[in-house]
């Protein structure tokens, strides 16, 4: 029986696209004791969305494009590009899970 | 010396588009070994509870307790480390540049970040704070500054404050943006003693981790503007330093530093499409403290201006 953990990487991108470049990053491990902490990485673990992809991360979200409220056309806040991938690992074997499925 | 030294224009347009300050070593170390001393500063190695020496510096040192809303020139004694420091011609020129001769004080606070074997005696995360913005939602065009006072050298390992330059313009909520661990481009402060930062209150920071066997320190006084921030520093130069140039097609954009290449540099972190409306909100806050209601850097709002019918 397999005991399968979730690593989640989230990362903003410059545009929607997923092939554009990353801007900023989070990491947390759920199937190690590892913590990655704010300000723990000044560049990041991947380039671009497709080059996680690439590396086996699974894509489970991406956020949507809004339309504009009138009156708040240029106001800014939160990152608008964000994208969440996963990865299970089997803690058991210490191996990506993720890389399994693939095969 | 005159009492006061106040900003440049282009000191002005770089906290314009970044959203901070920093004077380095500007403290003479006189002040900031006195300014230890009345917090009650000990070496790392006689604290063994984080709660306690907390509690003692919190009750019996200098630092005084200001209601909100003092006015700056009378929050401290004038013989304090504080008053002194600012009260020094380059500090008291940037704070009047930024907040004027009659700002009033929000708040004061001396951080202290310990090293890791108090977190774990007092059963607390050693862990570095997520990037938040202070206070709450504020859309104001008008801006506080939280100057940032390092009394002694901060190394990397100490954890100095971490922030991310050009965020001071996103309307966020407080540590809603806790999930973005890192941004490209932040950047830590790493300092000789006697450095200040001054923040505009919108800026995105948060203290690193303390990994030093040393305690670190940081006060910081939020201060408020009682006036429109108009055409404050010293603005001899202002219509000088402003270049109109063309955009996009331009074969020769130049190496002088203008107020339009400061405002129009973009950050690591900009999104492709809102660092446009990046440029278009520093615009708006120069318009804001030139009080000239049309000026305009790479025709970002005159194009979009320019209307002649109803929408």
């Amino acid at each position: 029986m397999p005991n399968i953990r979730q690593n989640v990487l989230v990362l903003y991108l410059e545009t929607s696209a997923l092939d554009s470049r990353t801007i900023a990053w989070s990491i947390y491990e759920g199937a190690s004791n590892a913590r990655h902490d704010a300000g723990d990485a000044d560049s990041p673990p991947y380039e671009t969305g497709l080059a996680a992809l690439r590396d086996g991360w699974r894509l489970i979200q991406a956020s949507q494009l809004q339309q504009h409220t009138a009156g708040d056309e240029f106001r800014v806040g939160y990152l608008k590009y964000e994208f969440f991938f996963e990865q299970l690992v089997d803690t058991d074997q210490s191996l990506p899970a993720a890389r399994d499925i693939r095969e | 010396m005159p009492s006061s030294i106040r900003l440049s224009t282009l000191q002005m347009a770089h906290f314009a588009a970044r959203g901070f300050l920093r004077l380095d070593e500007v403290v003479p170390d006189t002040i900031n070994q006195r300014f230890l001393a009345d917090v009650g500063h000990v070496p790392a190695t006689e604290v063994d509870s984080l709660w306690k020496h907390y509690g003692r510096i919190m009750h019996s040192s200098a630092i005084p307790l200001v209601d909100p809303g003092t006015p700056l020139a009378t929050a401290y004694p004038p013989d304090s480390a504080v008053a002194e420091i600012l009260g020094l011609p380059q500090v008291q020129g940037a704070i009047e540049s930024l907040v004027g001769t009659h700002s009033v004080v929000d708040h004061h606070f001396l951080h202290i970040t310990f090293p890791g074997r108090l977190y774990a005696a007092a059963g607390q995360p050693h862990v570095a704070q997520a990037t938040h913005q202070d206070s709450t939602i504020d859309p104001r065009r008008a801006f506080d500054m939280q100057m940032m006072y390092f009394p002694h050298d901060v190394t990397r390992d100490m954890g100095g404050t971490r922030f991310v330059p050009g965020t001071h313009l996103r309307v966020v909520s407080e540590a809603a943006i806790a999930r973005y661990q890192n941004v490209k481009g932040q950047q830590h402060m790493v300092c000789k003693a006697g450095t200040l930062l001054f923040l505009h209150h919108g800026l995105w920071h948060g203290g690193g981790r303390n990994d030093s066997d040393r305690l670190r320190y940081m006060f910081k006084i939020r201060m408020c503007p009682t006036a429109p921030q108009t055409l404050l520093w010293d603005t001899h130069d202002l219509e000088a330093r402003s270049e109109t140039r063309p955009i996009f097609w331009n074969s020769n954009p130049g190496n002088t530093e203008t107020i339009e290449s400061v405002l129009m540099t973009p950050e690591p972190w900009f999104e492709a499409d809102t660092g446009r409306l990046e440029f278009v909100n520093r615009i708006r806050l120069w318009r804001y403290l030139t009080g000239n209601k049309t000026w305009d850097a790479d025709y970002w709002l005159t194009r979009i201006e320019n209307e002649y019918g109803n929408p």
